[in-house]
Formats: structure tokens, C-alpha cells, sequence
């Protein structure tokens, strides 16, 4: 059985005197124990909301969640507030985008890892300090008995993102969700986060569910990928087979607008035409539709449905066939 | 050089429009608010009725026609009457006239005391602000002594040394305290002007100074003045009334205006309630007014709330 | 952080000495004037001209101004000819510090104990019933002239309440004297009865003094927490699974007291504005009060003297505040 099922997950904002907004419509997907899943997409696909649904941690008040999402064994959805606190930080833990930001300013390091020790593991505030020292050496934080005293402020961005990662493996919950983890990053400490990151997942055999845009962070680390797009999962893939053979005219799009250092000189970059804000709502067809190279006459009259094809999933009338190149250039 | 002189006024425009946009975008915000409809609703209630009441009032204020109505001995003043729906005041003048008329004198400390405050605020934050050096630490020194006492102390000491006290001794008492306030407002809105890009640019290209001053740096800090001074309206008049409690207001009541009419009949809180409740009932709704009108402002101004 | 402080203290003494040159200049040019005052309007101009002589206001103001200064280095302000004819200033204002003291802080008390709570509540329910009419209770509080509901309370709310409707009397009850604080006199003697006598007194005047602050304190936490609510780090600590309480104490209200713990510092100057006129209503026998009597009854020596001690409150606390500041907040202390 797996770890997390996502069934049918659907995310409705809803404010008072604006058409309710849908973030996220019909995501399903499953995270094996200790496999590392990604879902990628553009700012605005649902990635993050996503994310923030299974944690319990959207406003309650105009975010309406429907579908399941199944913790081994345990519909979150359903769980009240507080069997809900007690489950996140312990079974679940979470990081996130931007380091400074995400700690607090004015309480030092050392407790903020050492009050979720105190929280789920019953720790007294002695015991739990000396782990958190443990904790912050095993992040890759130098004197991190120095560290524990101090405040974010006084710690260089990677070394902030190290904390934010020790305090939510500090109670080695089995899933890891990390949101954008490397974005507010310089670019030489993502490739050590994201090693650091992929080393500890493996030692503690913790699944990771990686919220990225960045298909160079799917490919050094994922298992399997989720692409999305507008709030829909649209290709569903093993990592290798997605790379090697993109179906999707959207994830065909992403990877051929990557510069690649073993393109030859001089070919042009192929970008994908216009933004998400050229969406059209999923009832009227595809939303990718008014972007894509391959739209036929149905793509804006007809939703495509999911299809299971040969263990990837596809949401596509007319997907990309393997090896074609690049869509035409396309005029900036 | 004519190429310079395109860019420069290109830059002009480019400010003014960043003013008209947020000015815009702000003006949009407002007129859906329904607090502020509410504070806009009572102020223009409030200043049609100022600027009316000398035809509005059905007597004269000053004239002591109920007199004999007024029985120092025992205390009483006129009751309800035709033709003097709330009676009279402890001298026999007709009091719905004085509350009406007193409005208007109400309305002149308001405005009065604030654009004097302005003013001042303005002339001292704006050499501060933008010409910096000495200048900037001299007026900052005299800001932090006038500011070393609290507000409503420093005006009760103003208003404390005029020799005869008058409507113009309570405006100016009011209205140097609000100097400071306004200086330090303006000054530290035009340093962070000062470092903008726009403003970088403009004296990148050899925009004159003054020019820079008030094209640039003056129009775009005009935001948090525009909100200080609908804040100050309201305490102005809250202000008026305390110095006339204290004995420090007009002592001609000919005219009347409302923190007077409050101040004055403190001896008779007592026994004549309704004497102290009206003003300071009315003075409390368009000081309100005021507030939630400001208030309202500042959140349209804010840019951290635009969308 | 010592270096700091020595060079706030040494700016005070400036803003002070600036001030008090400024309020002796000032407060000569009083109309009326002291000789007035002694002698009434109807005196003959040979027995003016000989008290003038006397009080020494023949000369120059600035010789009078130092020769001020030499004798308040002592201590020695002068004698009161209004307030408390014949006592000295510095006793007046000796003997009157503690009442203005206690009647402050239990306002600010009552500001902060409702004020903050309330803000953090209506900032949590963000648009709510509850949000909407404290905000408009808050706007109305400022609204209000103080010493109207200072009357309004007098009148009305000490009847229904059984509370008296004049402020603190002068050992009255007979109860022993230790600090001048008469709640603390009381319990520091175990006479509880004076202790709840003096409380008695001081509730209905703390109530009136303390709308203003309230209402600032309450707006000022309302959009503090609401800011912080929005922060990242707050859905950090949700993420971790913390329990409610320790979220509130530890995450949001630890961020968003900075900005009220400045507004705490500066409502001491509504504070003290506001005692003239509160401790005028409810003859309450505080600094506040001789103030309103010694602009009332052009009392120099009594006015120099309480202006000066009012600057020096107001900045001294307000230095203590930014002090506190650096306390509360790692990014201002370790930098």
C-alpha cells in the first residue's frame, strides 16, 4: 500500500463577491514509502496548493477541499484540527521556499528545532538540545553548538534552508514535502541542498514530495513526476521515460526551453508561447490549448481524459510522438 | 542637449504618472469602502451645515432672549420651548442656534490649526529633507526638543501665554504642535525619496535640484501628509475643547464653537447634562468623521495593499 | 548597547536644558504674570514695581535664567504663588508624583491587559462582528474628548457602581504612609482596607485616562498580528505541528509586540496630557491636576518645574522603550 494516495484532490478559493477560483482539479497520484515524487509546473499550476492541502495548512475559511488524501491509512481530510496538529511535524514535515522568512526572527535556531522535538517526542528542553545539536551537525551545520544560540539573521541563507530541513526530519516523519527548496537560493548551495537533502532521504528512508519549476531539480532527484498544468495533472511519468520521451506538448515545451550545454552552437531556444494567464477553464476544453504547437479543433471543445498509456499517464488528444523535434521557433 | 531635455521631461511625466496611477488606483479603492462613504457622509454633512448655519440658526447667538428664563438661584436655565426646540444656555441664548452656528467656528480651528500645522510641517521637513547636512540636524534638533514634551502639554503651554486669549491663540496653540509632527513625517518620506531609483535617475540626467525637489520628491510624499492631516482635523477640535476646559480658550463666547461650549459649562456637567452633551456628542461624531476618512486613506495609500 | 544609552542620556540632558530655557522664556511672558498674581490687578504700580524688584524680574531674562539654573541644580525651584501658596514647587511636585504615578500606571494597566488581548482576538477573527465593532469602538475612544468622559463616568457610573466620584483623599483614613503609593503603602503595612480605599479612588479616573491608550494599543496589535499572521514563519510553525497556545505566545504575539512595545512607550505622553484633565475632574491631588490649577492661576515656578519633570518622564521612558526594543529583538541586539 502507499504512503500517501492523492485521490481526486480538488481545491476550490472561494471570496466573497469574485467567482470562486479553482487552484487545484482532480490531482491524484501515490508516493511509495521512501520513493521521492515530483510535481512540476509553472507558478499558478497548483503545485503549491497542492502541497499546503495535504498538510492541512490552507485557510479554513475560503479554501474548499474535496477528494482524499490518504496518509497510511488515515484520511487527513477528515481528521479534526487538533488529531491534524498532532500528525504534522511528526508524521509529515514540511519545507519550505524561503528560508529567512520561514524562520522566525526573534527566538533563536535552538529552539525552534528543539519545541517540535519537545512537541511530538515528549522531550524535556535538556534532551531535546542535545539532539537538535545532533540534528544541525547532521544538516551539515558547522559548530552547530554555537548555531543552536543563535538567530536566523545571523545565518547565511544555505545554512537556513539546512536548519529548516533539520526541523522537519527532527521527528523522522515518513513523508517529506519540500516546496520550492532551492528557489531563493544561490546556485552552487541548491546542488548542496539538493544533495544533502537526497542523502538524508535515503539514510532515513523518508518519502519526498518536491515541489519545483525546475526540471534540472526532478531530474537529479525524483522517482516519479507529476507535470501540471492549471490544476491538473497532465503527464504522469517514471523519471527516465519522461525525460527520454515527453509526451505532453506542455512537458515537451518545458524541457526544450532548458538551455543544454551539449545543444549545438547556435540552435535557438525554444520557448513556450505566452503565459498561464492565456488559460482556458478546463470545462471548454484543454487549458493548454491556447499555448500549444499541437492543438487540434478538439482541444478547446473537449477536456481530454486522463489515459493510462503503458504505465504513464497522459492528458492529451494529441501528444507529442517520440523523437520529433522541438516545436517550430517560435517569434519572441 | 535637446535630447536631454526630452529625457528629463520624460522623467517628469513618468513621476507625475506614478502619482496619478496610485492617486487613481487609491480614489477606486475609496469609493467602494464603505467606511470611508460613512466618514465622507458626515464631514460633508458637517461642512454644508458650518457653511449654512448663519441662515440656518433661527436666532441669534449671542442675544440673551430667554434671560428671564434663567434662575441663577436655583439653578435654572430654559427648557424646551416653541420656536427654542432645545431651550436656552445658562446665559438665556437660544441653544439650538449656538449649536448650529457653532459648527462653523467649529470647522475654522479645524481647517485653521491644520493648515497652519502644514504649513510649518511643511516648510521644515521639506529644507530638512531634501537639502540635508546641517540644515537637516538644526531642525531635527528643535523637532526633538518640541517633541520632548507631550503634545497636548505643549499646546496647554502655548495657548498658556497668550495674554488675551482668542479664537486665533487656540488655533495657533493647536496648530504649532502639529509642526513637528508633520516635519518628521515629510523629512523621513523625502530621504527615502532621496535613494529612489526614479529620483537617482533624474540627477543622473542633471535634473536641477529644486526641480528634483518638487517634481519629484515633494509629490510623492504628499501620501502620508494628505493622511496626517484628516487625522489632525479630528484632533484639533478634541484639542480646542481641552484648552477650553482648562481656561485656556476664547473667553468670548459671542460666537460660539463647540470645544468651547463643552469647556465652558464644566461648573453644570451636573445639572445641566444635555449642555455638555450636545457638543461633545457632535464634536465626537465629525472628529469620528474625520478619523474614519483618514484611516480609510492611509489603507488606500499603502501600497503593500494594492492588488 | 552602553554606548547607546550614554548617548540618548546625553542628548535628554540637551533636549531638557533646550526646553527648559525655552518654557522659563515662555512662561515669563505669562500674561498677568506673578506680580498680578501675588498682589491682584488693583495693586499701586510702587508696590509692583518693588515686588518685581524683589522676585527679581527687573532683570535680563538670560541673567535670570542662569541665575534659575544655579538654584534648581539644588533642587530649589522656587516657591508656588498659586497652586499651594508658600510651599515650594519641588515639594508640590514631591508630594504629588506618587498619586500621578499610581493613576498613570493603573491606566496604562488596563489599556494594556484589554488592549492587546482584544487586538490579537479581533485580528484572529479578521472581518468578523466581533473585529468590525471593536475597530469602530477603538475609533469612537479617540474621538471622545477625555475629560467629557471623565464627567460622564464621574456622574453617571460612580453612583451605579458604588464608587466615589472624588479622587484620592489625603490620609483621611488614617493609614500609615511608606512610599506614597497608597495601594502599596496598604499592602506593604497590611492595612488591605486602606490598600482597597485607595483602588476604590483610583478606578473611575484609571478608566478615563486609560480610553485613549486602549484604544491605540488595541489598533496597534490588531494590525501587528494581523501582519504576522501573513508570515511565512507562522505557517512554518503550523507545519510543525505546535499547539495553538504555543504558536500565539511564542510565534505571532512574541513578533508583533515590537511595534506595540514603541506605542506602549509613546502613549506616556497621552498619558500625561491626559491626567491634567482627568486628575481636574475628579479633583484628584496628582501632578496632573496642579498643572491644570498653575495654568489657571499662572503659577510659574509650580508650571517650570512639572513642564521640565513631564519632558523628562516622557523621554526617559520612551528611552527605556527603545531599550526594551533591543531586548525583545535579536536583529537589533546582535548587530
Amino acid at each position: 500500500m502507499a504512503l500517501l494516495e492523492v485521490r481526486d484532490l480538488t481545491v476550490v478559493f472561494e471570496r466573497k463577491g469574485e467567482e470562486p477560483f479553482t487552484a487545484v482539479d482532480g490531482v491524484n497520484f501515490d508516493v511509495e514509502p521512501g520513493q521521492t515524487v515530483g510535481l512540476v509546473g509553472e507558478s499558478g499550476c497548483g503545485k503549491s496548493v497542492t502541497s499546503l492541502a495535504i498538510m492541512g495548512l490552507l485557510p479554513k475559511r475560503g479554501a474548499r477541499i474535496t477528494g482524499s488524501v490518504v496518509y497510511d491509512g488515515t484520511e487527513l481530510l477528515k481528521l479534526s484540527d487538533r488529531q491534524m496538529r498532532d500528525r504534522r511535524g511528526r508524521d509529515l514535515g514540511m519545507v519550505f521556499q524561503d528560508p529567512l522568512s520561514s524562520l522566525n526572527p526573534v527566538i533563536p535556531i535552538g529552539l525552534q528545532v528543539t519545541e517540535v522535538l519537545e512537541r511530538h517526542r515528549g522531550m524535556p528542553r535538556k534532551e531535546a538540545m542535545v539532539e537538535a545539536k545532533d540534528l544541525l551537525d547532521k544538516v551539515g551545520i558547522p559548530d552547530p553548538n554555537r548555531r543552536l544560540s543563535e538567530y536566523p539573521h545571523q545565518l547565511s541563507g544555505g545554512m537556513r534552508q539546512r536548519a529548516l530541513i533539520a526541523i522537519a526530519l527532527a521527528c523522522r516523519p515518513k513523508l517529506l514535502i519540500a516546496d520550492e527548496p532551492t528557489t531563493a537560493l544561490d546556485v552552487t548551495i541548491q546542488a548542496q541542498i539538493l544533495s544533502l537533502m537526497k542523502e538524508l532521504v535515503q539514510d532515513l528512508g523518508t518519502a519526498l514530495v518536491m515541489i519545483t519549476h525546475d526540471l534540472g531539480v526532478v531530474a537529479g532527484l525524483c522517482d516519479e513526476v507529476n507535470v501540471l498544468y492549471g490544476g491538473k495533472v497532465v503527464e504522469k511519468a517514471m523519471r527516465h521515460e519522461l525525460f527520454a520521451k515527453p509526451r505532453h506538448p506542455y512537458t515537451h515545451g518545458l524541457l526544450a526551453s532548458i538551455p543544454r550545454l551539449d545543444a549545438p552552437r547556435g540552435e535557438k531556444l525554444t520557448p513556450i508561447k505566452g503565459s498561464v494567464a492565456d488559460n482556458i477553464p478546463w470545462e471548454q476544453g484543454c487549458a493548454f490549448a491556447p499555448r500549444c504547437p499541437n492543438a487540434l479543433e478538439v482541444c478547446t471543445s473537449v477536456t481530454p481524459a486522463e489515459e493510462d498509456q503503458l504505465g504513464r499517464l497522459l492528458r492529451c488528444h494529441n501528444p507529442v510522438v517520440p523523437g520529433t523535434p522541438a516545436a517550430e521557433e517560435v517569434p519572441v | 542637449m535637446t535630447l536631454g531635455v526630452t529625457k528629463k521631461e520624460k522623467i517628469d511625466a513618468l513621476a507625475e504618472n506614478v502619482g496619478v496611477s496610485l492617486a487613481a488606483s487609491a480614489w477606486k479603492r475609496l469609493r467602494r469602502s464603505p467606511v470611508f462613504l460613512i466618514g465622507a457622509t458626515i464631514i460633508g454633512i458637517f461642512v454644508v451645515l458650518s457653511l449654512l448655519s448663519p441662515w440656518l440658526a433661527p436666532h441669534d447667538p449671542a442675544d440673551p432672549m430667554l434671560i428671564k428664563q434663567v434662575v441663577k438661584a436655583r439653578n435654572e436655565i430654559p427648557p424646551p420651548q416653541p420656536g427654542h426646540p432645545l431651550g436656552g444656555d445658562l446665559q438665556g441664548r437660544d441653544f439650538l442656534s449656538r449649536m448650529l452656528v457653532g459648527s462653523q467656528q467649529t470647522l475654522i480651528v479645524g481647517v485653521g490649526a491644520t493648515l497652519i500645522g502644514l504649513t510649518g510641517g511643511l516648510i521644515l521637513g521639506t529644507l530638512a529633507g531634501a537639502i540635508g547636512g546641517w540644515v537637516d540636524s538644526v531642525v531635527m534638533r528643535f523637532v526633538d526638543v518640541m517633541l520632548s514634551l507631550p503634545a497636548l502639554l505643549l499646546a496647554f503651554s502655548i495657548a498658556a501665554m497668550f495674554a488675551h486669549p482668542s479664537q486665533f491663540s487656540v488655533i495657533l496653540a493647536i496648530s504649532i504642535v502639529q509642526i513637528p509632527v508633520f516635519a518628521r513625517l515629510l523629512r523621513g518620506s523625502m530621504l527615502a525619496q532621496r535613494a529612489s531609483d526614479h529620483v537617482l535617475a533624474a540627477t543622473a540626467l542633471g535634473v536641477k535640484r529644486g526641480s528634483i525637489v518638487f517634481r519629484h520628491m515633494l509629490p510623492n510624499s504628499l501620501g502620508p501628509v494628505i493622511v496626517q492631516s484628516t487625522l489632525v482635523l479630528a484632533t484639533a477640535i478634541i484639542e480646542a475643547a481641552a484648552l477650553s476646559f482648562l481656561g485656556l480658550g476664547n473667553p468670548d463666547d459671542r460666537i460660539p464653537e463647540w470645544g468651547q461650549m463643552l469647556g465652558d459649562v464644566q461648573k453644570v456637567f451636573d445639572t445641566h447634562p444635555h449642555l455638555a452633551a450636545y457638543p461633545a456628542i457632535c464634536i465626537i461624531i465629525v472628529a469620528l468623521g474625520f478619523t474614519l476618512m483618514g484611516e480609510t486613506l492611509r489603507e488606500a495609500l499603502d501600497p503593500k495593499n494594492r492588488r | 548597547m552602553l554606548r547607546y544609552t550614554i548617548r540618548r542620556l546625553i542628548q535628554l540632558v540637551g533636549v531638557v536644558l533646550v526646553l527648559s530655557l525655552l518654557l522659563f522664556a515662555w512662561l515669563r511672558a505669562l500674561p498677568g504674570g506673578p506680580v498680578s498674581a501675588l498682589l491682584g490687578e488693583r495693586a499701586t504700580p510702587e508696590s509692583r514695581a518693588a515686588l518685581t524688584k524683589q522676585l527679581g524680574l527687573d532683570q535680563p531674562i538670560i541673567v535670570q535664567y542662569f541665575k534659575f539654573l544655579g538654584r534648581a541644580a539644588s533642587g530649589d525651584f522656587g516657591v508656588s504663588n498659586g497652586v499651594q501658596p508658600g510651599d515650594s514647587a519641588m515639594e508640590i511636585f514631591l508630594q504629588r508624583f506618587p498619586a500621578t504615578i499610581e493613576l498613570s500606571f493603573s491606566a496604562l494597566l488596563i489599556a494594556i491587559a484589554l488592549g492587546i488581548p482584544l487586538g490579537y482576538l479581533a485580528a484572529k477573527r479578521r472581518g468578523s462582528w466581533f473585529d468590525n465593532m471593536s475597530v469602530i469602538g477603538s475609533l469612537i475612544g479617540v474621538a471622545i474628548p477625555v475629560f467629557f468622559l471623565a464627567y460622564v463616568l464621574k456622574d453617571n457610573f460612580s453612583h451605579l457602581l458604588g464608587l466615589p466620584s472624588i479622587g484620592r483623599q489625603n490620609g483621611d483614613i488614617g493609614a500609615t504612609r511608606v512610599t506614597g503609593f497608597f495601594v502599596l503603602d496598604g499592602l506593604l503595612t497590611r492595612e488591605f482596607d486602606a490598600s482597597w480605599d485607595a483602588l476604590k479612588h483610583l478606578i473611575l479616573p484609571a478608566m478615563a485616562l486609560a480610553t485613549i491608550p486602549f484604544a491605540v494599543i488595541f489598533r496597534i496589535t490588531r494590525a501587528a498580528v494581523l501582519e504576522v499572521l501573513d508570515e511565512d514563519f507562522v505557517r512554518t510553525a503550523e507545519s510543525k505541528g505546535l499547539t495553538a497556545p504555543v504558536i500565539r505566545r511564542r510565534h505571532v504575539l512574541r513578533n508583533a509586540m515590537l511595534p506595540v512595545v514603541t506605542t506602549i512607550g509613546l502613549q506616556t505622553g497621552a498619558l500625561l496630557s491626559g491626567a491634567v484633565l482627568t486628575e481636574k475632574v475628579f479633583a484628584f491631588p496628582g501632578v496632573g491636576e496642579a498643572l491644570a490649577l498653575g495654568f489657571e492661576r499662572r503659577d510659574y515656578p509650580v508650571l517650570l518645574l512639572l513642564l521640565i519633570m513631564a519632558a523628562i518622564v516622557y523621554v526617559l521612558v520612551n528611552l527605556l522603550v527603545d531599550l526594551s526594543y533591543a531586548l525583545i529583538d535579536p536583529r537589533i541586539r546582535t548587530r
